[in-house]
């Protein structure tokens, strides 16, 4: 013990050094969800239009100077349009997966730990979720409830907490056979306790990394939803309600269906890469 | 070594006809056969064997910390009240509260998300009223009492930040946070390095003056039984062979088993002679042999050792042997004597 202990006071080089050694998906994954943030927070300064004026002298318009993105067949500027939906978009990506986060990851837990019979009757709950096609069973969810976005939130939902709830379940079933679930039991805790304090935090990782990625697939929900006309309902500004829009001018104005699908794609790749910057960041902590 | 204690007093712990099977693929398989031993107040048992003879078993029974498919007979008494069929919630305030165990590995044994501190906090909001103020300056007190430096400043760091001796005095810290009055300790210091071991073992020692407990020790070492334990019961095929207190055993084992165990222990300063080994392995708990298991194992036995399991009698006082033939074994003289 002749050497020194080194300090593990935080200094601002070190906290420097830390933040570069954050794998470069987090960081541009984080990058291009803050953009999205700031455009869903603050479209009215942002965009050039009022997204639902129309402009009778610039209908199905091309990208110009005046019209960045062209115009729709209402003369709408799209990319006003695209920008101010995505405060819509982004809502659509929290609130149809973070109740099925929720749900999924405390049932999940709640059957990992339990195993037996319990395990058994989810695991038929699970086969009999996974063998429908998600969008189907969530398309007729929506269409018994009527179109709208919360009845597609409560859709998402009903199907989406199974995916949470098998990828908690199989952890927590590693986890609480290891030595300090024994300790805890051992320490007299009460299993809610070993279960929500103990083992869920080691075993949540993978719930918080596919959540990312769900959510880049609730917002290509929402917009198929969108676009089927089940989702958000025009004149909202929706990228999916926006591709829809343009599908009878596909030839001529391609530009109204473009550039909203281009907005999917960037914020489904910010989702994306965050998730697996998570996914890798959690893995080494480890 | 503190006074023996005598068998006037009444046992903290009485365990008795501990059985514990598991059904496996290869058939029943009784890991803990009949065990039966008694821990008085202030007193350390060492409960020796070789590995798979069920002795961190028989501490995960008297625990409830068997998993299914095992199942678990016969009583442990702690205070006169049952653990084996006590309700779950009766349990949960004995657990952690009067007993605690330490595992051998502290690594695992440790939440490896939560901060120390924290993980000794959680003991404390299970088992006393303390509030949040009160437990932090416990967990600091508990700390400081383990021997962990710089107390404060490493309540907020990981398991993984600590060194593999440091990680077992916070498990030891964590199981006496709230004063238990048994410690039950599964090789401790089996995954530590030798001058660590020593430190963990005065450690327990000291904490256990200190707090008035009785400990529990499980270990395959002899050294470690002869520097800390009052008494010993030395375990073979998940059966307690023979038990007694320490010195004695040492000096006069009475079951062939012990003998060869005594025989196998290095000794520093001895004249160089060559190391006893007992000759093959110990028997799978499928296949345990008929008669003594130890038989096919053993220089003293005889036709009836092949047919005829040895009761666990009283052989002299205070002491017990599993062997039919315990008096040539004694005869036969300690090999550390």
């Amino acid at each position: 013990m002749t050497v020194a202990a080194p300090t593990a006071t935080t200094t601002p080089r070190r906290r420097r050094a830390r933040l570069l050694r954050l794998p470069s998906t987090l960081i541009a994954g984080a990058i291009i969800l803050l953009v999205s943030l700031l455009l869903a927070l603050f479209p009215q300064l942002i965009a050039p239009y009022d997204p639902t004026a129309f402009d009778y002298n610039a209908l199905l318009a091309p990208p110009s100077a005046a019209h960045l993105l062209g115009s729709d067949s209402f003369g709408r500027d799209v990319l006003s349009r695209v920008i101010h939906a995505y405060g819509l978009d982004l809502q659509i990506a929290v609130f149809a997966t973070v109740p099925a986060f929720t749900v999924g990851v405390i049932v999940g837990a709640l059957v990992g730990y339990a195993g037996g019979w319990v395990e058994a009757v989810f695991g038929r709950v699970v086969d009999a979720v996974i063998t429908f096609p998600f969008l189907v069973l969530v398309i007729a969810i929506v269409a018994v409830l009527g179109p709208g976005l919360t009845n597609m939130y409560i859709a998402v939902g009903v199907v989406g907490w199974v995916f949470y709830a098998r990828l908690v379940a199989a952890e927590v079933k590693v986890q609480k056979r290891l030595d300090y679930a024994d300790a805890g039991r051992v320490m007299g805790y009460r299993p809610l306790r070993i279960i929500f304090r103990h083992l869920l935090p080691n075993s949540i990782t993978p719930a918080i990394v596919y959540w990312m990625t769900d959510m880049a697939l609730a917002i290509l929900l929402g917009s198929s939803l969108g676009y089927l006309g089940l989702g958000a309902q025009p004149p909202a500004s929706e990228w999916g309600v926006q591709i829809a829009d343009g599908k009878n001018f596909m030839n001529t104005a391609w530009w109204i269906s473009v550039f909203p699908g281009v907005a999917i794609v960037i914020t489904g790749l910010g989702f994306s890469l965050l998730g697996d910057g998570l996914a890798e960041l959690l893995r080494t902590r480890k | 070594m503190s006074a023996l204690p005598s068998q006037a007093l009444t046992p903290a712990l009485s365990v008795r006809d501990l059985t514990t099977t598991f059904v496996t693929s290869a058939g029943r398989v009784t890991a803990v056969d009949n065990v039966g031993f008694d821990v008085f107040p202030g007193e350390v048992l060492g409960l020796v064997g070789e590995s798979g003879s069920g002795k961190s078993v028989t501490l995960r029974s008297i625990m409830r910390l068997i998993h299914a498919p095992g199942v678990v007979g016969g009583s442990v008494l702690w205070q006169g009240r049952d653990l084996v069929t006590m309700p779950e919630r009766e349990l949960r305030r004995i657990r952690g509260a009067e007993i605690a165990m330490i595992f051998q590995e502290p690594m695992t044994a440790l939440n490896p998300v939560l901060p120390v501190g924290l993980q000794i906090e959680e003991n404390l909001k299970a088992h006393t009223p303390l509030d949040r103020a009160g437990r932090t300056k416990r967990a600091l007190e508990l700390m400081d009492l383990v021997g962990i430096p710089e107390a404060r400043r490493r309540l907020s760091d990981y398991p993984h930040q600590f060194s593999g001796g440091m990680r077992q005095r916070a498990m030891i810290a964590i199981s006496l946070a709230s004063n238990p009055k048994l410690l039950l300790a599964d090789e401790p210091t089996t995954a530590l390095d030798v001058t660590i071991q020593d430190q963990i073992l005065k450690l327990i020692l000291e904490l256990k003056r200190e707090l008035g407990m009785s400990v529990v020790f499980v270990t395959h070492d002899l050294g470690v039984v002869a520097a800390t334990c009052d008494r010993m019961a030395v375990m073979y095929a998940g059966r307690i062979v023979e038990t007694g207190e320490v010195a004695s055993v040492f000096a006069k084992p009475r079951h062939a088993y012990t003998r060869g165990l005594l025989g196998s222990v290095p000794r520093s300063g001895a004249e160089r002679t060559m190391l006893l080994s007992i000759d093959g392995t110990p028997p799978s708990l499928a296949a345990i042999p008929p008669g003594c298991p130890f038989n096919p194992r053993c220089s003293f036995a005889t036709e009836v050792c092949r047919t005829v399991v040895p009761p666990l009698d009283e052989v002299s006082p205070a002491r017990l042997a599993a062997c039919h033939h315990h008096d040539r074994v004694a005869a036969a003289g300690s090999p550390v004597a």
